[in-house]
């Protein structure tokens, strides 16, 4: 429905191939418990472009996860336009099936795309390997330790097909050792499967390390308050000199728009 | 097995317990053993009628199976029906509520006029007796499948029936058992009533036919005989559906350790 209203801009820029996602002066509020209009994003302007990782931080509550599911289409905005290529989904909880086998759930779009079961494992166990699953394929999500149900969760998002990837917090739940683990094996499947993603984390060095470029929002209502481009080779440490620097830079942004 | 039978020794450990107390009792009160026989005349009736308890027997394990089982078709269909369609909700779970109220003798008549005196209008009665408890449950267990899953099933572009299929009626399943095993303790004591409320045409009519019929016999202890094989069956059946319930939803009973 996103893509729908948005059409004109996505003309403009010559299709959704050329952008993975445009989204422009994006206003959006909900309604808390008591009826209360309260606004979560506020005249956001991003364009990520094809192929590229965009990570987005902010505090709590300043209307990250919002963002994505607006990218998804799950919400649409108040106001303004957003023009995305399909996008999918990888939240927060890695929401997997406990019904269904390893290999099930990461071949699950697949099923829903109308594949056999046959086919659908067929080609999900081909991706096992090369995401350092193999061997778990039959076991069900609560045999898997927390980094492997988010390679599971990852690996479902990625065969769902779809261009744009929206990752919401995607190790926010991990330890200090296993996130770091899981960000390095991310940097080697995106090398491996590119796609344009948008990451939304409030770990900036977790930022740093993943993406071609991040975005600090502003606490609620969440407007875009800085850009930094990260231009490091990869793989990159979160401990590397100009990596620091870059985190520095963030968390002043983050710092200076904490200030009322 | 082994595992098994040291599991069911607390529970024949208690039931000598009670045989033992309830034989004193018995033999040392001058109760009358037409009110109350000792469990000793009870035991040689076991022994003394094991032929006519056993034909009768098959008759009414026959009818708590099937009965059981149209029960569960019914209770799941409707509940399916109820949950995907809120008009229906409100114009039949009244309905299903009053059924409850509706003592086995009213309709008893009908049934028996319509299918006359053989198995079926039994297994109506056992039906209507134990199909609430697999509606109320599978409802409610429908209901309860994660918002979020189904919102994530939504980004994977998974129609209504398919949410259905993928997250819902998995999530119901352990519910719905939940409800076959109160439906079971129920349908035990609802085929009595199946009983004893349709006339039958044959030799042999069910334990709870035979029961009765000993009460107005004046053979008591016989009847005390019968009782223990439907008792003896009842918990055979819960633990069985145990059995089903672990083959059926393996995921629901990683973590909750022992069953009871």
């Amino acid at each position: 429905m996103a893509v729908s209203q948005t059409t004109p801009v996505a003309q403009q820029q010559g299709g959704t191939d050329s952008i993975g996602v445009q989204v422009e002066g994006v206003a959006r509020s909900y309604r808390d418990r008591a009826g209360a209009h309260v606004p979560a994003l506020e005249g956001v302007t991003l364009c990520v472009r094809a192929g590229e990782t965009l990570a987005v931080v902010g505090p709590s509550g300043c209307g990250k996860t919002t963002l994505l599911e607006l990218i998804c289409g799950l919400q649409s905005p108040d106001t303004g336009t957003l023009a995305c290529a399909p996008a999918a989904l990888m939240p927060q909880r890695d929401l997997l099936l406990p019904w269904l086998s390893a290999l099930d759930n990461a071949g699950l779009a697949l099923r829903i795309a109308g594949c056999s079961r046959a086919r659908a494992r067929v080609r999900a166990s081909s991706l096992f390997a090369e995401m350092g699953l193999q061997g778990f394929e039959s076991a069900r999500p609560d045999e898997l330790s927390g980094g492997m149900r988010q390679r599971v969760a990852f690996l479902r998002t990625l065969l769902s097909g779809k261009p744009v990837l929206c990752l919401d917090e995607p190790f926010g739940a991990l330890d200090a050792i296993t996130r770091q683990e899981l960000q390095s094996w991310l940097t080697g499947a995106l090398l491996r499967e590119p796609r344009t993603v948008v990451l939304v984390t409030h770990d900036v060095e977790e930022a740093i390390v993943l993406a071609d470029r991040v975005l600090v929002l502003s606490p609620r209502p969440g407007r875009v308050i800085a850009e930094i481009e990260v231009d490091l080779p990869r793989p990159r440490r979160g401990t590397s000199p100009p990596a620091i620097a870059l985190r520095e830079r963030a968390l002043c942004a983050l710092a200076q728009g904490a200030e009322p | 097995m082994r595992r098994h039978l040291r599991g069911a020794l607390p529970a024949v450990l208690f039931a000598l317990v009670l045989l033992g107390a309830w034989e004193l009792y018995a033999d040392s009160s001058g109760v009358d053993p037409l009110l109350l026989p000792a469990p000793h005349a009870m035991f040689s009736q076991l022994w003394d009628n094991a032929g006519l308890l056993w034909s009768n027997f098959t008759i009414t394990a026959r009818e708590v199976v099937l009965g059981l089982a149209l029960a569960l078709i019914v209770g799941f269909a409707v509940a399916v029906a109820i949950h995907l369609s809120p008009l229906l909700r409100r114009a039949a779970y009244p309905h299903a509520v009053g059924s409850q109220a509706v003592p086995i003798a009213i309709v008893a008549a009908p049934l028996c006029f319509w299918w006359g005196f053989g198995i079926f209008p039994k297994l109506l009665v056992i039906a209507l007796i134990c199909f609430f408890p697999i509606v109320v449950t599978t409802v409610d267990g429908l209901a309860s499948a994660d918002s979020d899953q189904l919102k994530l099933l939504r980004t994977l572009d998974a129609s209504r029936l398919q949410a259905f299929r993928f997250a819902e009626l998995p999530a119901a399943i352990p519910a719905a058992l939940s409800g076959a095993r109160i439906a079971l303790a129920v349908g035990v004591i609802g085929t009595f009533i199946a009983e004893t409320s349709t006339p039958t045409i044959g030799p042999y009519a069910g334990l709870g036919r035979e029961i009765t019929s000993d009460l107005t016999a004046l053979q008591t202890s016989r009847a005390y005989a019968a009782t223990a094989v439907l008792f003896v069956f009842a918990v055979a059946c819960f633990y069985s559906l145990t059995l089903i319930e672990h083959r059926l939803a393996p995921w629901a009973y990683t973590h909750k350790g022992e069953n009871p």
